[in-house]
């Protein structure tokens, strides 16, 4: 290569680098800042608002006041709903917690019968027959088992929709787990209960505690399962009855609204980034865990 | 303490692969002894099979004059450190140690002297309250060990308890274990796929390959005897020079160069046999002049182990390579020409299956 | 914690299949059958249920209530001929695509792209905020929405100063799209994210030593590490979107129909107009879909696997 010639060929791409460079630094800058605002801005209303003397439906920095929390907690129906969303979610957790880890168990550790088919077939089934497809039928079945307008029956319906995925992540986290921990205990002599409540259980704890975080976010939020199955506002939880604050009748009442909202939602806000922290995100077939 | 007896021992994996196969042996009472293998021989099968968490195909245990073959592991008295030690995370050092006596339903009060008495004998005073996670590899180690004897068991089986280890370590954890097993006098039996950790700490050596037993012996018999050319090439640092050949005039021909029958093989050969003639490393020496009966070549390679050097030697003629090791003032250079001499009581001759000529 | 077990081979095959514990069969099954007879009775009968329902004039109230009729297949071809349930279909299909293949795969995949190479700091509140949208319950998230596209006081005429435009009457299928886009993408970009740090460093950089720009990088390092997973979220996604109620608590459905996607309309159909026959067979018809999209899903896992 000539002299001339290795100084053309030098400066020309340096400076279409340069300007690629250029446009690759405002491309990214712009498209970040188009996605924050997009994200951004309709959550501002859920963190002024709820401490706005005058709340209106705009985004706009408040009169600071707590007030709307004092007419949040003057509002039975909605200080109830929050404890029917935790009697719910709790009662949920501990059907698929309890049940969940002795199938997961079962499942993990001895070779049933049919056992690859089975959850091979709760995966599938968990993945299609979603809350909607079932709403019709299952509105019947607790219709004829006398379980409608029943929290119990809500907790029943939940949990066995959340169960096969309990079931398979359990599974796989126990499968995880070394196995010389059982037998090392059973070289002992400790028998199979004696096992579980010394050893499984305790060595399955983050991931049943995973689980735990897991199921009350799925149920603390779940609208379609209680507003079709539970009939008296004195027993809905807070997703529902947040629906009929600003769907029935006049003008919203957002005072009322905001700081309910805002309460409704740190719950689970704040559990779910406790267990990202703790855990990590897992995808397992695309839960948030 | 008591004794084990394996008859005709058979565990054959679904899919029928032979983890161990008609495996007779009797392991002493208070003796130390290692199963020693490559990996996937099948000692670990053996080992739990011993201990009840496999179960046998066919073929019978006995431990003591107990029939084991159907018990429960729990009711077996086997104590078992596993590779991973499986110390319980969740459980404080002190709550590891006693858990055996937890099972025993011994008080509280009690399983704490006790796991102090034997934190003691195992060096682990002040380490008791801790989690395993807050320990070393060599503490775990020895936690692991303080549980197999707070349950007082017949048998301890270690299932390579060593290899988590690093070298430095290992060779002090080795020492300790020795020291133990003696202090203990209970009937040991201890996987190790290497053979130096074997022949350092057993009083017998059973090895094996493919599921079978290849040979049972002390560790003298063993490194000076080998029963095949299996034995023979995985015990020993340096590996056994195996060189083929045949019995010719009395001696045996390797390549064209003659060399002295091995002392054990004398008589039981016949001229034209085909035999592969062995001699371990350490046995053999160099020398720089002509020897009659020596094996003439080319120093090829030189390693520096030390206090001594592995030579290679490349033969005149066949060109095979032969491994001597030499101490470190008289390493011939590279490209020497050679005479690799022995002793024939040294050497060893192996039939054309591979098995030893001699008793 | 002791190091997982090296070279012991797999512990399996324990006292005759696995069962480290001693669990022995018999008490496995006591153990497994609680949580199966529950997911029998509130999963896969209803389910099963569907089948037959579908086949009656099954209805909320009236005499058919009482003694509902076996109608055949009388519902499906209602169905098949209704117009209404043409226009379901036809907007579940322009919902599912907008919405998740291009809204949530496409936005998914290009914020996890960009975030590969700002601040970590940046990073870390773009995430923050993209998955607070996938966490806030949905009847939080849709009053958000409702207040941001509300005819006279939302904040989105007045950044767009498009005056008194009623986005949800005007334009229902689009702003349910977006809003469903807003929820969701926090998955694609999580899956995204995980696909593209999983692609070796070292790859990268030899691509860059032998001077591939930015897209010949992509197309020859970046794009076959997570082919597969464009796959997965697309079927995931659209899984959930196709069965997603929430923008129910938006339009409704409505106006006109305009916004009614299949889970709207079942619901509408059969607990508010009280066809429960009719809404069987199209609950049917969309356990039918799903199942299409979860066999190919979990074939696919299935060959990753092996
Ligand atoms: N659970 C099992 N199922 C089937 N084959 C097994 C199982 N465990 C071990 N094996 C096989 O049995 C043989 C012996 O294994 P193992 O006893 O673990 O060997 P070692 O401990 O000597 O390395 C190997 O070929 C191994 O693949
Ligand atoms: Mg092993």
């Amino acid at each position: 290569m000539t002299a001339v010639q290795g100084s053309t060929s030098t400066t020309r791409p340096e400076s279409r680098q340069m300007l690629r460079h250029f446009l690759g630094l405002m491309g990214k800058s712009v498209f970040t800042a188009l996605v924050l605002a997009f994200f951004v801005i309709p959550v501002l209303w859920l963190v002024f608002a709820p401490f706005d003397a005058h709340p209106g439906l705009n985004v706009k920095l408040p009169e600071f006041t707590f007030n709307n929390f004092k007419v949040l907690l003057d509002n039975p129906t909605a200080i109830a709903s929050l404890g029917n969303s935790l009697i719910l979610a709790l009662g949920s957790m501990v059907v698929v917690l309890v049940l969940g880890s002795l199938a997961s168990y079962s499942l993990s550790r001895v070779k049933i019968p049919g056992r690859d088919l089975l959850l091979y077939t709760l995966l599938l089934l968990s993945s299609i027959i979603t809350g909607t497809a079932a709403m019709v039928p299952t509105f019947l079945l607790m219709v004829k088992l006398g379980l409608i307008d029943s929290q119990f029956g809500v907790i029943l319906v939940l949990s066995g929709g959340i169960l096969p995925t309990v079931i398979f992540i359990l599974k796989d986290f126990m499968d995880s787990t070394p196995k010389s921990y059982e037998e090392s205990a059973r070289l002992y002599g400790a028998k199979p209960l004696r096992i579980l409540w010394d050893v499984v259980i305790p060595l399955a704890r983050p991931g049943l505690a995973t689980i735990a975080v897991w199921a009350v976010v799925q149920v603390w939020g779940n609208f379609l399962v209680p507003y079709i199955l539970l009939r008296s506002p004195s027993k809905s939880p807070a997703a529902v009855v947040m629906y009929t604050f600003y769907t029935e009748g006049g003008q919203p009442n957002l005072a009322l609204i905001s700081a309910f909202s805002l309460l409704f939602s740190i719950p689970v806000v704040a559990m779910y980034f406790f267990v990202n922290r703790r855990y990590g995100f897992r995808f397992h077939g695309g839960i948030k865990s | 303490m008591a004794s084990i007896t394996t008859r005709s021992l058979i565990k054959e994996y679904p899919g029928g692969v032979r983890g161990v196969d008609e495996m007779d042996v009797t392991i002493h009472d208070g003796e130390f002894f290692a199963l020693l293998g490559p990996s996937g021989c099948g000692k670990t099968t053996l080992l739990r099979t011993i201990a009840g968490l496999e179960k046998s195909t066919s073929g019978s245990i006995k431990i003591g004059d107990r029939e084991v073959t159907n018990m429960e592991p729990g009711q077996r008295r086997v104590a078992m450190v596993f590779q991973d030690y499986a110390l319980f995370p969740h459980m404080s050092i002190s709550d590891n140690i006693a858990y055996p006596l937890k099972i025993q339903k011994v008080a509280k009060a009690e399983r704490h002297s006790r796991a102090e008495e034997v934190g003691d004998k195992l060096s682990l005073q002040g380490l008791l309250e801790r989690r395993p996670g807050q320990l070393s590899g060599g503490q775990q180690q020895r936690v692991a060990l303080a549980r197999a004897v707070t349950s007082r068991p017949d048998v301890f089986l270690f299932d390579e308890p060593l290899s988590n280890l690093d070298a430095r370590l290992r060779l002090e954890a080795r020492t300790f274990l020795k020291k133990l097993q003696l202090d203990l006098g209970v009937t040991t039996v201890f996987v190790t796929h290497d053979q130096a950790e074997a022949l350092a700490l057993a009083d017998r050596i059973a090895i094996m390959r493919s599921g079978k037993m290849q040979q049972l012996g002390t560790p003298r018999e063993v490194f000076q005897r080998p029963a095949n050319t299996f034995v023979a090439s995985f015990v020993g640092s340096t590996s056994m020079n195996l060189l083929k050949g045949n019995v010719a005039d009395g001696g045996v021909m390797i390549g064209h160069q003659k060399v002295a029958l091995p002392a054990d093989a004398v008589g039981r050969v016949g001229d034209g046999q085909e035999i592969t003639w062995g001699a371990r490393p350490e046995y053999l020496d160099i020398s720089l002049d002509p020897v009659h009966g020596g094996l003439e070549g080319t120093v090829t390679v030189s390693e520096n182990l030390g206090a001594s050097a592995l030579i290679t030697v490349e033969l005149t003629g066949s060109g095979e390579p032969v491994q001597v090791v030499v101490s470190e003032d008289h390493e011939p250079g590279i490209g020497t020409r050679v005479w690799v001499t022995f002793e024939p009581r040294r050497t060893l001759l192996f039939d054309a299956e591979g098995l030893r000529i001699g008793d | 914690m002791p190091a997982p077990a090296a070279g012991t081979g797999p512990s399996r095959a324990v006292v005759d299949d696995g069962d480290v514990a001693g669990l022995g069969k018999a008490r496995a099954m006591a153990f497994l059958a609680p949580a199966l007879l529950l997911i029998s009775l509130f999963l896969v009968f209803p389910a099963l249920w569907t089948l037959y329902l579908g086949l009656t004039n099954y209805r909320l109230s009236g005499s058919a209530a009482k003694n509902p009729q076996f109608v055949g297949v009388d519902n499906y071809i209602n169905a098949l001929s209704d117009d209404r349930f043409f226009n379901s279909l036809g907007l579940t299909l322009l919902f599912v695509f907008g919405s998740a293949v291009i809204g949530q795969s496409a936005l998914g995949f290009a914020i996890a792209w960009t975030m590969t190479r700002v601040r970590k700091s940046v990073r870390a509140v773009v995430e923050f905020f993209v998955l607070l949208a996938w966490i806030i319950p949905s009847s939080v998230t849709t009053f958000l929405w409702y207040a941001m596209l509300d005819r006279s006081n939302g904040t989105l005429n007045a950044m767009l100063s498009t005056g008194n435009t009623a986005w949800l009457l005007d334009y229902p299928l689009q702003s349910i799209i977006v809003f469903n886009t807003w929820v969701g993408t926090a998955f694609s970009m999580l899956l995204f994210s995980s696909a593209l740090a999983s692609v070796p460093p070292s790859q990268l950089e030899s691509a860059r030593m032998v001077g591939a720009g930015a897209w010949a990088q992509f197309r020859d390092v970046v794009f076959p590490h997570i082919r597969g997973h464009v796959l997965t979220n697309t079927l995931l996604i659209t899984l959930w979107t196709f069965n997603t109620f929430t923008p129910y608590l938006l339009t409704a459905g409505g106006p006109d129909d305009r916004s009614n996607i299949l889970p709207i309309f079942i619901y509408r159909l059969a607990l508010n107009d009280g066809a429960l026959g009719q809404g069987s067979a199209i609950s049917l018809i969309m356990i039918i879909i799903n199942l299409v999209i979860a066999t190919v899903y979990l074939r696919l896992l299935k060959e990753r696997k092996s």
